[in-house]
Formats: structure tokens, sequence, C-alpha cells
């Protein structure tokens, strides 16, 4: 039974989404500001965060900063408007995903499956699988036990940075266009934001690169999309 | 206007016009006063000449009084002849039928100043000889009588006398006036200059300040100088100026109130929408549950919440084009794969006809292209008749996508309004088949992308067989930068 997390200062708006999460079969915690969020972190441990941007005291942006700082709790943001500033800023502070309000609440409940795939907690995980060690450059993929290395270090990744390297590093030397990614990692219907990808793109890139401005194992071919290699 | 009334109003502008009156008063008073002095002072010399060969003559003839008896010899004649003779003039002498000298005087003289010399006047004319002005005076000889009187003797005498130093001084005096005439011409042109420079300058001044103004400059005034009627008309532009940047500013600030009054309230219906949002899925399992009314209500308390969301996403949208913050998400597009989806992802792809040659890659938002193609397929099967057809056409630079249905086609009264806020062609028909902004936002949707200095375009027309065309026109490489939200 998976476990949402929900940060939301409006009580109708969070009282409505824990009754339909409720319905839908999660577990919901819900809580009205970011500091009590933190706080609930730690005495349970939810299997993803649903996170309301516009905070009072500490804002969703912080909130996101910090949980990434924890770990690779999945987060998907709850935008109030879908201006560009707040979900370039939310995706730059690590969310996995957002939503804007109002949402339905199969919508949300369809980003939550989707994001609890991209853990390993989830076997019904869809995608290209090719157990095993590979080795590409200084990077080590272990797609069995799902971990990332570089020169022997592990890399930590959250779980949507190393679905979208796996989805990249499975066809090295190939072109993937930003919406055959939105499809294959957030299972994004046609016409997903492909500001998605860039953010995570972007985190991915300051972990695994020595030179994030100069990537070398994930580079942008303009005007398609992004591609793995060639090393 | 036309050419020809554009070059006849330039003809005559105020610089022309002023240098026309300028010239025309300078040559008409130069005119009257050098041919008024030209004509008295030719009058004066040739009155002059005129008196002195008469004076000259009388004197002359004094001096050979009295004369011999008559009739006199044919050496008298030529005597006197040579006597009235000098440097000047010659004379002819005539007596009957006999001319001194043997000249025949009857070729310079006129016959009726002989005419008046036979009846015993003196006569005088000025006649033209090849070219050369001569002064003809004649005379009779008077014989004297013992008792004192006297009477005409019958010797007619002539005097021919040439006017050429006269006509000369004549010729400098007109050769004066012309000089005169060409330097009062000159100083005329160059005071109309003077004078419509210092008119023009301010006029000019103010002309383009007013072309600022028009252009948008609210804040453009003149400085005022002076106290003649260019200046009030200057102060009386300023005080204009100035009462419509107030009034300009006050509208604009009105007008930015109410935007941000829209966008408030539609931000804040958001809250409580998100709230009914959320359990409309919890209402929708339920309803077939709920007996009779009940379920009724809550399937439409359900579907209406549905439609205010609709209805509130869009005045948000609105409100992001009115204010300038809408901003383009540029992906590079298969355009034909992404109408297709865009039809099969709303269940229309066998519904529609489609021309969708491939290969035709646009750099857009994607999003915004599915919001405008959506907008119109929606509209056309509700509005039009089947079969809707949608057309791809690619240019260099740009493509249309032409949405086009076999309906009755727009009412010419609606066709320069289907793109308004809330226009409804059809009073009767119902809200829940839009927010009444769907055309609108489509409109600025396509407005936002832009490619060097031109926007995208959508336009609405009819067929010649009928049925409504909506042809939408967007570049192929949009601009990175975000447009100014576009004010209708």
């Amino acid at each position: 039974m998976p476990q949402v997390l929900l940060i939301e200062d409006h009580q109708t708006v969070r009282d409505g989404l824990q009754l339909a999460l409720t319905r839908q079969g999660h577990t919901v915690d819900a809580v009205a500001t970011g500091e009590q969020g933190l706080e609930r972190m730690r005495a349970s441990a939810p299997d993803v965060v649903v996170l309301d941007l516009m905070l009072p005291g500490m804002d969703g942006f912080e909130v996101c900063r910090r949980i990434r700082q924890r770990g690779d709790l999945p987060i998907i943001m709850l935008t109030a408007r879908n201006d560009d500033m707040d979900v370039v800023a939310g995706l730059e502070a690590g969310a996995d995903d957002y939503v804007v309000k109002p949402v339905q609440a199969r919508v949300l409940e369809a980003r939550i499956r989707a994001v609890l795939r991209r853990t390993g907690g989830d076997s019904r995980r869809p995608g290209p699988e090719r157990p095993g060690l590979h080795q590409h450059g200084a990077l080590t993929i272990d797609r069995a036990a799902l971990v990332v290395s570089k020169g022997g270090v592990p890399v930590s990744l959250a779980p949507t940075e190393l679905r979208l390297l796996l989805e990249l590093a499975y066809t090295p030397g190939q072109v993937l266009s930003r919406q055959q990614l939105l499809e294959a990692v957030w299972e994004h219907g046609y016409l997903g934001d492909s500001r998605l990808v860039d953010a995570c793109v972007q985190r991915l890139r300051a972990k695994i690169e020595d030179e994030p401005s100069t990537p070398v194992f994930i580079q942008t071919v303009r005007g398609f999309g992004y591609r793995f290699g060639p090393l | 206007m036309t050419p020809w009334n554009r070059a006849r109003a330039m003809a005559l502008g105020l610089r022309t016009r002023l240098l026309l009156a300028f010239a025309l008063l300078g040559v008409t008073t130069t005119a009257v006063v050098a041919s008024g002095s030209y004509f008295q002072a030719r009058t004066v010399i040739l009155q002059q000449a005129q008196d002195a060969a008469v004076a000259s003559l009388t004197d002359q003839l004094t001096k050979v009084y009295p004369i011999l008896g008559l009739p006199p010899s044919p050496e008298e004649l030529n005597v006197l002849a040579q006597r009235l003779s000098d440097r000047d003039s010659y004379a002819l002498v005539h007596y009957r039928d006999r001319w001194a000298s043997g000249v025949d005087g009857r070729e310079p003289l006129t016959p009726e100043l002989r005419k008046e010399v036979a009846g015993g006047q003196i006569a005088w004319q000025r006649v033209d000889r090849g070219g050369h002005p001569v002064l003809l005076i004649g005379t009779q000889l008077r014989i004297e009588r013992s008792d004192g009187t006297s009477v005409e003797s019958g010797v007619e005498v002539y005097s021919v006398r040439s006017l050429a130093s006269e006509q000369r001084s004549i010729d400098r005096l007109a050769t004066l006036a012309w000089v005169t005439g060409g330097l009062s011409l000159i100083l005329a042109v160059l005071l109309a200059l003077l004078a419509a420079r210092g008119v023009l300058r301010p006029v000019r001044e103010l002309g383009r300040a007013a072309r600022r103004l028009g252009e948008g400059d609210l804040s453009t005034r003149l400085t005022v100088r002076g106290v003649d009627e260019l200046a009030d008309v200057t102060r009386t532009f300023n005080d204009t100026a100035a009462t419509i940047e107030r009034q300009v500013g006050e509208l604009r600030r009105m007008e930015a109130d109410a935007r941000r009054f829209v966008a408030d309230v539609s931000h804040e219906l958001r809250t409580p929408l998100a709230a009914m949002t959320a359990v409309t899925d919890v209402l929708d399992e339920e309803a077939d549950r709920l007996p009779g009314d009940a379920g009724q209500a809550a399937r439409l308390v359900s579907q209406e919440t549905q439609s205010l969301t609709q209805l509130v996403n869009d005045l948000i949208e609105v409100s992001r084009f009115d204010s300038g913050t809408a901003r383009l998400a540029l992906d590079d597009v298969d355009v034909a794969a992404a109408v297709t989806a865009t039809l099969r992802l709303r269940g229309w792809t066998d519904r529609v006809r489609t021309e969708l040659p491939p290969g035709v890659v646009a750099r857009l938002d994607p999003r915004r292209l599915d919001v405008i193609v959506a907008n119109l397929v929606g509209n056309a099967f509700r509005h039009g008749a089947e079969p809707v057809s949608v057309r791809l056409r690619a240019e260099p630079e740009w493509f249309t996508i032409e949405v086009a249905d076999e309906g009755p086609g727009l009412d010419p009264e609606v066709l320069p309004h289907v793109f308004d806020r809330f226009y409804k062609a059809d009073t009767a028909r119902t809200r829940s088949e839009g927010s009444g902004l769907g055309l609108a936002i489509a409109w600025e949707n396509a407005r936002l992308h832009r490619h060097g200095g031109q926007s995208g375009s959508l336009v609405a027309s009819n067929a010649s067989r009928g049925g409504a065309v909506f042809t939408l026109r967007l570049p192929r490489t949009a601009a990175e930068t975000t447009a100014a939200g576009g004010v209708r």
C-alpha cells in the first residue's frame, strides 16, 4: 500500500485530495506546512511526496530542496499556476513531476503510480531491461541492482534521474527526442512538458559529468533531443 | 489622397506659398516703380530733346530772316538748307515742287506732318527710321509785309534730327530698371526664405511633436518661445498633450486594474475549485449508486465543476496574454505528427479528413499548437458540419494549417468578431459547449509565435462553396523571445 505524504496549506484542497487518494487505495498523511511535512518524514517513511509550492512559512521550493538533500524520495509538485517560473524553479529544486491545480484525483493518482514505478520498489516497472553490469567509460551501470557508480564511487541518483539514465544508456549513440523520453520515463501521453526532461538532464549531468557545461555522457542534439555518448 | 493631389499640396506648401508671395510682391513693386520712373524719364528726355530742337530751329530761322523775294532761287534754297544743317541734324527745304540740294525729302517725311506744315503750323513728329528714332520738325518761312504782318512764304523747312543719344540714355534707364527688378527679386526671395524659416521651424517642430504624440509618446512637449500666435499654438499643443497623457494614463490604470482583478478572481477561484475537482471522481463513481435525483445532482455538480475549471483556466490563460507573461516552450516538432496526435488524443481521427504531408518540421510550442488545432476542429464539429478537413501546407519559412467544414459557413456579421472574447454567434448556444474564450486563446497562441518581426496568424473566412475555413499560419522557426501580450 503506497504511502503518500501530502503537503498542502488549503484545508479543503487537502481534505479533498486526501479523500480521493485514500479511495484509490493510498495511505495518505496530510499536513498543512512544509515544516510539519519534514518532521513527519522523520517519523514515517512515505513512498512519495505530493507538495504544494505555495506554502506559508517555508515555501515548497525550499521543502523540495531539503527532501532532496536527505535522499531520493519522489516528489510531485502541486502548482497553483502553471507559470513557467514556478515549474522551472520546482524542477530545478529536484521535483520529479508536477500537476497543475485544480487537478482531478485520477490524474494525480496516475502520476503517483508512474513515479512509483520509477523507483526500484515497483515490480511492474516497464522499459528496456538488460540486467548486468555495463561499463561506459568511467561510468558503471548495474542494471540488476540499479546502482550507478563513477570511477568506483557510487552515484546517488533520484529514481527519475536513474530511469532517464537507463533509458538513454540503453541505446548509446542514438538520439532520443524529448517526447520519446517523456513517454518512456514519465509515462506522459503526447504533449508532456519537455522542460521535465531538460531539468532532469541538468540534474543528472551535475551528478555524473566531470564538467556539466561540456557534457560527455548525456549530449544535447540541438533540434532533436538527447543522446548517450558516443564516448 | 491621389498622387496628383499630394503633388499639388506639396507644390503649395507653406514655404512655397511664402516664397511665391514675397517674390510676387517684390516683382510687382519693382515693376511698378521701375516702369513708372522709366516712362516718366523717357518722356522727359524726349520732351527736352524735342523742345531743344524746336527752339534751335526757330532760332536759326530767325537768323536767316528775312528771306529774299519769292520765288527763291535753287541756290537760295541750298544755302538755306546748308545753314540749317548741323552735327546732329540736317535740313530739308522745299518750295512748290523743288527740293534743296536735290534731296527728295519726301522719303522720311510723313503726309500728316507735311499737311500740318502746309497749313502754316510748326509741327513735329517722332518716327522710326530703320531702327533709329528720328525727330522731324517742320515749319514754313514767313514773309514780313511792310505793315508789320507776315504771311506764309510757301518755303517749307524741315529738320531731321537723330535721337540716337537720347535713345541710348533711355536704354540705359531700361537696363537699370531690369537690374533693379532682378536685385529686388533676389532680395525678396532671400527675405521670404528668412521669414519662411522663422515661421516654418516652429511649425515643423510642432509637426514632429504631433507625430511623436501620434506614435504613442505621450510625454512629448514643446518649449514655448515668444508670444506670437505660434507660441499660442505650441502652448495649446502642450496642454492637449498633457491632458491626453493624463487621461490615457488613467484609462490604462483602470484597464490594468480590471485585468488584475480578473486575474486575481481567477486565482482565488482556483482554490475552492481545486478542492471540488479533487472529489469529482468520487462523485462520478458514487453517482450510479445514488438514488434518482441525488445521482443526477452529483453528476451535474461534477460536470459543472469541470466546466468552471475550464473557464477559470481559460481566464487565467487570457490574463497571462494580457499581462505579457505568456511564454513559448519551444520544441522541434513534426507538424503532421503533432496534428495527428491532437486528433488521436481526442478520438477524432476517423471523423477528420486530413492532408498532412510528412516532414514539415517546425520549432514551436507543441502544447499551444495542440490547443489551437483542437479548438478549431472542435468548433468545426460543433458549429459546422462534417466532413471536417485539416490541410497542412508548407512554405520555406512558414506553414499553414487549414481547418474547413461543410457547414453553412460563418455569417458575414459574425466574421469580424469570431476571435472576440465571449463572443457568441448564436445567443441560444449553451454555455457547456465552451468557455467562450477558445477562439480568442487560439488567436493569441498563434500570435505568440513570431519570426522576423512577423507574428503568426489565425484568420477566419468562408469557402467559396460554403463552409467556414480557419487558416492558421505559423513560422517554422519561432523566436525564443516572448511577445508582449496582445491587446484587443
